[in-house]
């Protein structure tokens, strides 16, 4: 290198005249090689770092591509796609029945796995005793959470649709989601609930609460953001499932669904209806579909994000 | 041994500063052969020691000699962890509290504790200090009785114009008066204090022993410190645990810190051990 840093420090310093450099201080260490291997590592784990969001923006640039060419070659109409119901002729079909059949199917699921799966928590936690079976069940609930979606479509089929014969309904198929996103939401509320001190727990107990007023008044208060945070991405994972509706035989409904034991079709299942259709037309339609799907699933996680680093730093 | 009236650090001896001594004792809490094991390991042995009513008593020692454990006797808080075992009798109004027909919850409603470490709750200030008279189902003025708590603990003026602001949103120092707050609130009998100003800077500890002097007038102050003159200058009655769990040395605090019996105890005041 140059010596201008060097007479700059001398400037600066004024007195250092006998600094010597770095370079000849440390001459008898050799360390290119290893800095050769850091800078190539750390190329290597770029390139894997972006690969992930690399796929993920060609994908989008497809959908949204499809998208720009269903609104326009097609003609299809943002507002009579999301206010049509469902139809056999493309140019009048829409996605209103669907969404609201996907709205109907989060507020059920949402119902029945937040209750089901808080209370979970807080037995687990504050309550089960320390034991193999405590072990066992908590071991299990990470199996559970990797059990593939269309087991418990199978399960709601064989149990409600066909078993107790209640048919393809709404309420059938949020049974089936909510069983699927249980385990998710167990666990998340499990870690929002270990992540409150001790210390709290105990000033609660050392003031004469008993272990329910604790619980009640400390512990899920505090916990409540992060079982929240798990809860909403937890259905957001399910909004977009269409195997297990797919399975208990969601599909080619046209008509919005108006009560929880309706048949219906969701919003993956439409979209999975349309792209099985050979018109290119229903294609594009599907193209639209899932860009509304989309935006509805950024925009649950983003709410979730935002939750998350509001509450971060207030417990 | 030292034979001198002289007391052995340089700070007045309470005695004749407050009122309370004068008072004849009356026994709030007795231990008697009192062992409290985790697990294989004993972490205090037999001890034996009377806390009187209405005055301070001081709990000194070095680390681990078990005087958080002995003060976590008190109230059961022992209870919360799984390993510990207690043997032998704690009584409080002559009741063992160990007692199978004794609910730790009501105990704990009349024996208040301040933890080492301020814990206020993630809750707003107001709702800090009523968190024990809500619990308990308390309907009268609560408005009153949450501004008598925080006045009581020296800390009204700083904070009664943000009430509904966090608990968390305070100093180290006004957290930990606000925990006393809290303790004092639902009107226990005995307060327990587990060094309570360890955490604090020299400002706040001595507001906080002040408030200790005032509440020995209402309530059984029972307190844990490292701070010899602390000790001293606070408190009626000291309790020396050293290493083992042991209690060598139970008695007024003028006495303990100006002529102790044991030697270990005058080594250990005068910084040679521990
Ligand atoms: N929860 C626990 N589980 C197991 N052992 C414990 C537990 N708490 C305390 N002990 C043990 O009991 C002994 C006494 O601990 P304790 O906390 O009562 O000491 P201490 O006198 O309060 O010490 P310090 O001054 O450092 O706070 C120590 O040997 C410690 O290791
Ligand atoms: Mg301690």
């Amino acid at each position: 290198m140059s010596d201008s840093p060097d007479s700059k420090r001398r400037a600066d310093g004024g007195t250092a005249t006998e600094r010597t450099r770095g370079e000849e201080l440390f001459a008898d260490i050799d360390l290119r090689r290893e800095h050769l291997k850091n800078r190539a590592f750390l190329g290597l784990i770029f390139a894997a770092s972006m690969f992930g969001v690399v796929a993920l923006a060609l994908l989008l640039l497809d959908v949204v591509t499809d998208f720009y060419v269903g609104l326009t070659e097609f003609e299809i109409s943002l507002v009579q796609f999301l206010t049509a119901d469902g139809s056999r002729r493309p140019e009048r079909a829409g996605f209103f029945g669907a969404i609201i059949a996907s709205v109907m199917l989060m507020a059920l699921t949402a119902v029945l796995s937040f209750f089901v799966g808080v209370g979970a928590a807080i037995y687990l936690e504050e309550y089960a005793p320390n034991n193999r079976i405590t072990r066992l069940i908590k071991a299990n609930l990470s199996n559970l959470a990797g059990v593939p979606s269309i087991v418990y479509g199978l399960l709601v089929l064989a149990a409600l649709v066909n078993g107790i014969g209640v048919g393809p309904i709404l309420l059938a198929g949020s049974v089936a989601l909510a069983l699927l996103v249980m385990p998710i939401i167990i666990v998340s509320a499990q870690e929002a609930i270990r992540a409150v001190p001790d210390g709290v727990r105990n000033g609660s107990y050392a003031t004469g609460a008993t272990k329910w007023q604790t619980i009640r008044q400390v512990v899920l208060p505090s916990a409540m953001p992060g079982i929240l945070t798990g809860t909403i991405l937890a259905l957001a994972r399910a909004i977009g499932e269409t195997a297990p509706l797919l399975m208990i035989g969601a599909l080619f409904v046209n008509r919005t669904p108006f009560g929880p034991f309706d048949r219906f079709s969701g919003m993956p299942t439409q979209i999975y209806a349309w792209a099985a259709e050979p018109s290119q037309h229903f294609i594009h339609l599907a193209a639209v579909g899932i860009v509304v799907l989309l935006t509805i699933l950024l925009s649950m996680n983003a709410v979730a994000v935002y939750l998350r680093n509001k509450y971060e730093t207030a417990v | 041994m030292s034979t001198s009236e002289e007391s052995l650090i340089t700070t007045e001896v309470s005695s004749e500063r407050t009122g309370r001594s004068d008072r004849p004792d009356a026994t709030v809490l007795a231990a008697r052969d009192l062992d409290v094991y985790y697990g294989d390991d004993r972490a205090l042995a037999s001890v034996d020691v009377e806390i009187p009513e209405h005055k301070v008593t001081a709990i000194i020692g070095p680390s681990g000699c078990g005087k958080s454990t002995f003060l976590r006797c008190i109230n059961r808080m022992n209870d919360q962890i799984a390993v510990c075992r207690v043997d032998g009798d704690l009584s409080f109004h002559g009741k063992n509290v160990y007692d199978d027909d004794v609910d730790p919850v009501a105990l704990r409603r009349r024996v208040g504790m301040v933890f080492q470490k301020p814990n206020p709750f993630p809750k707003s200030i107001y709702d800090n200090v009523a968190y024990g008279l809500k619990i308990q189902g308390f309907d009268g003025d609560m408005d009153a009785r949450v501004e008598e708590a925080l006045r009581g603990a020296a800390l009204w003026g700083e904070v009664k114009d943000q009430l509904d602001s966090s608990g968390l949103d305070l100093s180290g120092g006004q957290q930990q008066r606000l925990c006393i707050a809290r303790a004092i609130a639902p009107d226990p009998e005995v307060i327990l204090m587990d060094e309570p100003t360890s955490a604090l800077d020299p400002v706040a500890a001595s507001k906080i022993e002040d408030l200790i002097d005032e509440l020995a007038e209402q309530y059984t102050v029972v307190i844990v410190t490292h701070n010899m003159q602390q000790a001293a200058r606070i408190s009626d009655k000291t309790a020396v645990f050293l290493t083992g769990g042991k209690l060598v040395e139970f008695d007024d605090t003028a006495k303990v810190f100006e002529n102790p019996d044991e030697p270990r105890v005058e080594e250990y005041i005068t910084g040679k051990f521990g």
